[in-house]
């Protein structure tokens, strides 16, 4: 990738993202991760690391981690093995984390996504180091002074033992863009492939950046990591400071320490945390109640045939097959709701570059502003399918297909809301059902275009009879005379005329 | 080799356990007596030897067994918590985590 | 009948499903020998308890619904957490623990039928070979109250030889289980790693400890090894997926032809092996005369019965002792960091900070063996010494489990001395762990191999201590041992005798 300087720095990030993911038990206990439960309610025995209890592993969380490696082109590990990392923290009931540290269960891999670079869009792609499995750690809850008469944290181990998949980039990212861009495909892709449920401010995609800066080409410089990055917004902001923080630092002369710090939203500003004296020696060694992990091929082989279609695959399907612009295909592969929306619609009305534009501009424009998701629009895809079909068969013009589309958008209309499931959408095909609404509308709103030659040859006669100054100047060469009379001509045929015809009949008349 | 002093306090308090110097002192002679026995263990070649973590992996692969993404433990946080030291609203005491 | 705490459990077992005595009044005549609690053997007791469950084992009994061993009282080391009796290990960092639940062994045994009669005092957190190390005070050798009772499972060993109980659990991970036996002139029975589920057992040393049996004879072990062992799919990720078998039912098999393995590693001291005198004796770690010929003669014994006895080589003894003392402390430094006063237990009451905390609490918990057995665990796992200790330790491991698979072609079953010497006088190695950690130089092999191994009577010793055989057979092969010690049994009676008074 090629490197941004800041005031003459290379800017160096790295990340590490610990998803939870959506299973429904915890790691290595039955215990329910449901978010939101009464303090330790969700915590067993197992959890709380009573004496006697072991650890047993999740299927399914094994199973997220496949598909999360064969999601990014990664290895997935025949062997991988568990391991304790210990320390002491009053949210780690064991006194130790269960992860996996030599041997990861997904290696290498890498993460692609599109960037705005001036006029042109650029692919850029980040490697992956590996992706290993580990249990979450409960909470320290501070904010409440009251407890045991004040000076005290409250401890809440219903988070301890939630599955996560911590993913670890290279350090190729170069600039505060990139990382967020880098971070929301990933978002896109663990929330796509239903491992985690993406919810950031619940905690359930959280984010680590290492960040450092160098002279170009000189050594990695120091890294210092900023800690639980829980909105696109505040990442940005951390990262910025953070790179000015330590320019300026060295700038007046200063070594950067190797640190891990907070960002505080409120300041705009980053600030070490009070590091664990000896977290430097974790005294990692394999976990003796946890035999190795072994995962055979027909398992991988398995998920990898029942995987739902990748994000970046499917934009590739979208250029190809319906000749889509790489733009259109990335924004209409935001969701999997989007682009199923789209694929109904451009099929049904085979126009798909007009069904992208109605998409990316009409549809997800009223979405944003009422703060709907695709799933919940008015207008169904069968309904905007036979909106387009009405418009390409110049039964009415875009400016009244846009009133077809305000009126239908109504919310009072929503249970007229002709109901098609997304997957019965025959190539080709729309629904009558959803034609006919269409047409009752334009109906009733008489935008019907006028097509009748006969009927607007009369108009645009009477039209010229009572312009001939414009005529005279048309003739005269100036072509601007022409929308004189295209205005005229428009508006006594009360909107309805078809303006490609209204062209064609006065070169005719006057040519 | 042996053990410092300076090597039995820092791992006094990577395992946290506050010794008095007098046991500072037992602890660094009887831990150094007991390396006196572990050179031997050094001499021994082990080039090309897979650690064995569980012992019946000498005759047969052991590997990990996996239980199905069933939840199944009620809430039992009064009959998990009847031996804690310090419980307020359901959440454990500790003296406060600055971070 | 007043001799019930003299009987075996398999007579117990016939008595009370032949109607003869109610699990009550068994039940009753061992509560009322437990009163003042002799040899400091038991660490909880809770007769409301016990009598709760032998009336429903009477209800079983009387509705044909009984288990195998109903109504047949045992004591459990203070290592498996039970819900209904306190558990501390031995440890004060525990005082007053109740658990939220019963180990799977400990649930087994009830499901069996057998009724609880109270915990047994032990090693703390079963670190040790003499019960010394236990914040309750030690266990006395009921054949001398003057000398320990061995460990860690020494309060398990006493109340079977003192006629407390029938029989007792025990745990062993480097030899607490088979080397107590043989101190205490009882029974006992490892059985391979993986048998019996850990879920339950407060964990010392996780890639070793092993549940099992104490009792007088090899039936009685066989007996509570059929009901203890078993697959625990849902609970414990090491225990073998393995049907649970009925050791009871190869007992009385002849053994002629049975190969016993001698490892001439573990004779010498002067005395020759008397079966191959050509044979260079190997220096071993200063067996006592009287152990030595209590050994022959039990060999002596199986030759008799039809046994032949095979010279073999375990050329990796001695090292078994470091690679033991890395891996063990290791895994016990991590295993018992949950101990930080803040979901159960003990807790300091002074402290500036969380780390003052834990420091003090961890301080004021732990006796010296523990600390020391953690402080070494850390150190051999810190930074720039994992691959110098820990994981050079579990590669020798591997060359000491090859080395028993290469025996294990020209054997059948493995005999030697469970220990050096019989029972030692409170304080003798006092000061000196070491002393203690090259005594267990023949239990941990096998314990490091994870093979199933046993301690059988065998005689007696220096003061009319009793010695112990131990047998140590391949993976699985538990229905084997059983089998060579009960014919053995048959033969001799080293198991019946009892201490003076019982």
């Amino acid at each position: 990738m090629t490197a941004k300087l800041v005031q003459g720095y290379e800017v160096v990030i790295g990340f590490e993202t610990h998803t939870q993911l959506s299973t429904q038990s915890k790691i290595f206990s039955r215990a329910s991760v449901a978010f939101g439960a009464e303090p330790n309610t969700q915590a067993c025995a197992v959890d709380m690391a009573l004496p006697g209890t072991l650890p047993v592993m999740n299927e399914g969380a094994v199973q997220r981690a496949i598909e999360f490696g064969l999601a990014i082109n990664a290895h997935i590990a025949e062997r991988s093995v568990f391991a304790r990392k210990n320390y002491f923290y009053p949210d780690l009931p064991k006194g130790y984390q269960i992860s996996q540290f030599e041997i990861p269960v997904v290696q290498g891999g890498e993460v692609s996504f599109f960037m705005e670079e001036g006029q042109e869009t650029v692919r850029k792609t980040v490697r992956l180091e590996r992706a290993h499995l580990e249990e979450d750690a409960g909470k320290s809850l501070h904010e409440d002074s009251a407890l045991g008469g004040g000076g005290q944290s409250g401890i809440d181990l219903n988070r301890a033992g939630t599955p996560l998949l911590e993913i670890v980039t290279q350090p190729d990212m170069r600039s505060s863009d990139e990382a967020v861009a880098y971070a929301k495909e990933l978002h896109k892709i663990v929330t796509w492939i239903g491992i985690c449920d993406g919810n950031m401010q619940e905690g359930s995609f959280r984010c680590d950046a290492n960040v450092s800066v160098r002279k170009p080409g000189a050594e990695l410089g120091t890294r210092r990591e900023i800690k639980n990055l829980n909105s696109f917004k505040f990442m940005q902001q951390a990262i910025d400071y953070e790179v000015r923080w330590q320019i300026d630092q060295i700038e007046d002369g200063h070594t950067i320490q190797q640190a891990t710090v907070l960002f505080d939203p409120d300041t705009g500003e980053t600030r070490a945390m009070r590091t664990k004296e000896d977290a430097a020696d974790y005294r990692y060694f394999p976990d003796p109640d946890l035999p190795p992990l072994v995962i055979g091929r027909d398992w991988v082989e398995r998920v990898k045939s029942e995987m739902a279609e990748l994000p970046r695959v499917m934009a590739e399907r979208f250029v190809r097959d319906y000749a889509l612009p790489e733009y259109d295909a990335t924004q209409l592969t935001q969701s999997k709701a989007v682009a199923a929306y789209f694929e109904a619609t451009a099929k049904a009305c085979g126009q798909p570059k007009l069904a992208s534009n109605w998409i990316m501009g009409e549809v997800s424009r009223r979405l944003n502003t009422s703060e709907m998701a695709i799933e919940q629009a008015p207008v169904s895809a069968a309904q905007l399918a036979a909106l387009i079909g009405r418009i390409s068969d110049n039964t009415i013009s875009n400016n009244a297909a846009r009133q077809v589309f305000d009126h239908l958008w109504q919310p009072k209309i929503a249970e007229l809301v002709v109901s098609d499931s997304l997957e019965d959408v025959t190539a080709g095909v729309i629904a009558l059902a959803a034609l006919k609404q269409i047409d009752d509308i334009i109906e009733a709103k008489g935008l019907k275009q006028m097509n009748d030659t006969g009927e607007l040859e009369k108009i645009i006669d009477d039209v010229l009879a009572a312009h001939p100054k414009n005529v005279e100047e048309f003739k005269a060469g100036n072509t601007k005379a022409l929308n004189g009379l295209v205005g005229p001509i428009m508006k006594a045929s009360k909107g309805k005329a078809n303006p490609g015809q209204v062209n064609a009949l006065l070169m005719k008349k006057l040519g | 080799m042996s053990l410092t002093p300076q090597d039995i306090a820092r791992i006094a308090n990577l395992a946290r356990l506050e010794l008095k110097p007098d046991e500072s002192e037992r602890m660094l002679t009887q831990i150094n007596g007991f390396f006196g026995i572990v050179e031997a263990m050094q001499a021994v070649d082990t080039t090309g030897i897979e650690p064995m973590a569980h012992p019946v992996a000498a005759i047969q692969d052991i590997t990990l067994r996996l239980r199905p993404d069933v939840v199944s433990e009620p809430n039992q946080r009064d009959l998990n918590q009847r031996s804690a030291p310090a419980v307020e609203r359901g959440l454990f005491l500790v003296p406060k985590v600055i971070e | 009948m007043s001799d019930l705490h003299q009987l075996s459990v398999k007579a117990l077992a016939d008595l009370l499903k032949s109607g003869q005595v109610s699990a009550v009044e068994v039940a009753t005549r061992f509560l009322a020998r437990t009163g003042g609690n002799p040899h400091n053997a038991f660490l909880d007791i809770d007769s409301e308890v016990t009598l709760a469950q032998a009336r429903a084992s009477d209800a079983k009994l009387a509705d044909g619904t009984a288990g195998p061993l109903e109504g047949v009282p045992v004591a459990h080391k203070d290592v498996f957490v039970t819900r209904d009796f306190a558990t501390t290990a031995g440890s004060k960092i525990l005082s007053g623990y109740r658990s939220p639940f019963d180990a799977t062994v400990v649930q087994r045994l009830r499901t069996a039928g057998m009724v609880t009669l109270g915990k047994l005092n032990c090693d703390e957190f079963a670190m040790g070979s003499a019960n010394e190390n236990s914040a309750y005070g030690p266990v006395q050798n009921p054949w001398d109250t003057s000398r320990v009772p061995g460990g860690s499972s020494g309060g398990s060993a006493a109340v079977v030889a003192a006629g407390l109980a029938p029989a007792a659990t025990g745990t062993d991970t480097g030899g607490s289980i088979r080397q107590p036996a043989s101190f205490c002139g009882i029974t006992g029975i490892k059985p391979t790693y993986g048998r019996a589920s850990r879920y339950g057992m407060i964990a010392y040393a996780s890639s070793l400890d092993q549940a099992g049996p104490m009792a007088r004879s090899a039936e009685d072990c066989a007996l509570l090894l059929s009901a203890m062992c078993g697959p625990d799919l849902d609970r414990d990720s090491t225990s073998l997926d393995m049907p649970a078998e009925d050791f009871t039912a190869s007992l009385n098999r002849p053994i002629e032809g049975l190969r016993i393995g001698v490892p001439l590693e573990w004779w010498g001291n002067g005395v020759q092996c008397a079966w191959f005198p050509d044979m260079p004796a190997r220096r071993s770690e200063g067996v006592q005369v009287e152990v030595q010929i209590a050994i022959e003669n039990a060999l002596k014994e199986f030759e008799k019965l039809g046994a032949k006895l095979v010279p073999i080589s375990l050329p990796r003894t001695e090292l078994s002792i470091p690679v033991y003392y890395i891996i063990a402390p290791a895994e016990a430094s991590s295993n018992l960091s949950r101990f930080d006063g803040v979901k159960f237990g003990h807790r300091a009451k002074d402290y500036t900070d969380l780390v003052d905390m834990y420091k003090k609490t961890r301080a004021e918990g732990f006796g010296n063996e523990v600390k020391r057995r953690i402080m070494t665990g850390a150190y051999v796992l810190s930074h720039g010494y994992y691959d110098a200790y820990y994981l050079q330790a579990q590669k020798i491991r591997r060359m000491i489990a090859d080395d028993f698979q290469r025996a294990f072609t020209e054997c059948d079953v493995i005999a030697g001395p469970v220990a050096p010497s019989v029972a030692w006088k409170f304080g003798e190695n006092a000061g000196d762990p070491v002393a203690d950690y090259l005594a267990d130089i023949f239990t941990l092999p096998a314990s490091l191999a994870g093979l199933p191994a046993m301690s059988v009577p065998a005689g007696f010793g220096a003061q009319g201590m009793p010695v112990g055989l131990q047998l140590i057979g391949n993976y699985f092969k538990e229905a084997q041992l059983l089998n060579a010690a009960h014919r053995l049994q048959q033969a001799t009676d080293f198991h019946l005798r009892q201490p003076e008074g019982i």
